[in-house]
């Protein structure tokens, strides 16, 4: 039996859940879209700006040295919670659609060509699809889709179908934004891998939920954001292989990136420095090493079953409500209801359960695709978190009632 | 003539002004919404929509003699509550009386939310859309 986490001594940590919304105790179930902080990771910033404030990596004085070291320390927790080879093969990005944006400017722009093919699956973000079809347009490429099933699962016969020589990159989420399917990311790489084809993981989704061991899935690239780890908006986290790094070229110039400038030529600066243009985002890369502090301390498999948990209460509360119909059935899944009601405009239910003080997310999710596959203008996602309650869930689906009640 | 713009809009002010708690508002708004004069389907096209984020919002405009005459839908009922007064307030005016509104009510009535950035649902383009129609029709 796994240990259980005590909730309220967690929920202590989280400054912002303990306030009233509209005269009503906040209840967040916007978790997919941002997580909330935990005090350290709020202490951590306040202390970077009262005590080390300084540029990194070329000061040699006190404050320039402390705050080099604690900003590689994250750097150094990052490799030990992806299990990465290296420190050297995590880049900093400002977010998950950066990360992306970043290899298919570089890995992209060096290794697609004309009627070459990029697949990416009909579960993904936006920002794991327009920066695929910019370089398709530019090189003369072709996109392919992973078509996904009623439940939400991706078709892994119709990607073994895809798959050819032509096929350089594949990009897929770990987990759906809008419906929460975790896909099977072992079997897609092992795949792509058989016919030649790179791999990059958009792990925006996962990471606050699933463990992730870069190696032992033999990942090519993996992105995700800090904020949705519990840590800092503003900070992203790139991780690839050594020879894919070594090999693309640079993306943004600038100040870090280079090892000797001249006007007769730059030669460019080593991992991971040669894809950190400019001044980084110190301050939140240093409190995002606070956050992975926070999450690491928590047991994992006690964290898990509470969401699981969580997802299995909120479905068997909601399935009872007439009309609803949840969006979104795969057997895996993270903690994420997307549902939509008969006759009822998703807008006007985020519009309501606001007023009872309840945070949840209507709309198309930044995945309109996958809209269109379920012919829907967007749904309602209640996205949970280890911090939230039965007692929270018991009172959305009251409020939900309510709701339908004055929309009736 | 019909009522001045602001007169309409006082009397929205004193409707809202009846309930204590904020269900009760909104179970108004839902009403208005539900009662909005049903718009022309041969106007639900996509030269008069109105993309919101979340919803769509359409709007039609014609001049009918010296009055600018609107017709609006949308897909969520709350909007289309904000959207039936915005049609009680500004509908039926001179072009001239149309751009010179100020339109307090909203605030007043406590919906100014509704037409918040964030809300994305076409509303701020919707008041935008007609006063630009009072301007081509001015």
């Amino acid at each position: 039996m796994a240990e259980k986490l005590n909730i309220d001594q967690i929920r202590a940590d989280f400054p912002v859940l303990h306030q009233q919304v509209n005269k009503a105790p906040l209840i967040y179930f916007d978790n997919a879209a941002t997580t909330q902080k935990p005090k350290v990771v709020i202490d951590a910033l306040q202390h970077y700006y009262d005590q080390d404030n300084a540029n990194i990596h070329r000061g040699l004085h006190t404050l320039a040295e402390r705050a080099t070291t604690a900003y590689e320390l994250t750097r150094t927790k990052l490799a030990s919670f992806l299990n990465s080879p290296s420190t050297d093969q995590i880049i900093f990005t400002s977010g998950t659609t950066a990360g992306i944006n970043l290899v298919a400017q570089t890995f992209g722009r060096a290794n697609v060509g004309k009627g070459d093919q990029i697949i990416v699956s009909n579960l993904e973000h936006h920002s794991n699809i327009v920066p695929w079809q910019m370089i398709a347009a530019e090189k003369g490429a072709e996109i392919k889709v992973i078509p996904v099933s009623d439940a939400g699962v991706l078709d892994i016969e119709a990607f073994k179908a895809l798959l050819n020589s032509r096929v350089k990159l594949v990009a897929v989420n770990h987990v759906s934004n809008a419906i929460g399917t975790i896909n099977p990311i072992e079997e897609i790489i092992s795949l792509a891998h058989e016919v030649g084809a790179k791999v990059l993981i958009d792990g925006a989704q996962s990471v606050a939920h699933l463990a992730v061991d870069v190696q032992v899935l033999d990942m090519d690239f993996f992105v995700f954001s800090a904020h949705k780890l519990f840590g800092p908006t503003g900070v992203g986290v790139l991780y690839g292989k050594r020879d894919l790094l070594e090999a693309m070229p640079p993306y943004q110039g600038g100040g870090e990136m280079i090892k000797e400038v001249s006007f007769a030529g730059t030669t460019y600066n080593e991992l991971p420095y040669k894809f950190e243009a400019g001044t980084p985002n110190i301050a939140d890369v240093i409190a995002f090493g606070a956050a992975l502090d926070y999450v690491q301390a928590i047991p994992a498999e006690a964290l898990a079953a509470q969401e699981e948990a969580l997802l299995a209460y909120a479905t068997e509360k909601l399935q009872k409500i007439p009309g609803l119909r949840i969006v979104g059935t795969a057997p895996e899944k993270i903690a994420v209801i997307s549902f939509v009601i008969d006759g009822v405009h998703p807008q006007d239910i985020g519009v309501l359960l606001d007023k009872f003080g309840i945070a949840i997310r209507t709309g198309h999710h930044c995945a309109q695709p996958l809209m269109q596959r379920y012919e829907l203008v967007g749904t309602c996602r209640a996205s949970f978190s280890f911090y939230n309650t039965f007692e929270e869930i018991d009172r959305f689906v009251l409020c939900l009632e309510k709701t339908l009640q004055m929309l009736g | 003539m019909g009522q001045a713009i602001n007169e309409i809009q006082e009397e929205l002010i004193e409707e809202f002004g009846l309930f204590e708690d904020w269900a009760d508002k909104y179970e108004y708004l839902i009403d208005l919404g539900k009662k909005l004069a049903p718009m022309s389907d041969a106007f639900k096209t996509e030269e008069n929509v109105i993309k919101g984020c979340q919803s769509r919002v359409w709007l039609h405009a014609e001049k009918q003699g010296e009055l600018v005459v609107f017709q609006a839908d949308s897909e969520a009922i709350i909007v289309k509550g904000m959207i039936s007064m915005l049609i009680r307030v500004l509908s039926n005016h001179t072009p001239a009386e149309i751009l010179a509104a100020d339109l307090y009510f909203i605030d007043q009535i406590g919906m100014s939310q509704h037409l918040a950035q964030t809300r994305s649902n076409g509303l701020v383009s919707m008041v935008k859309q007609m006063q630009h129609y009072a301007l081509a029709f001015s």
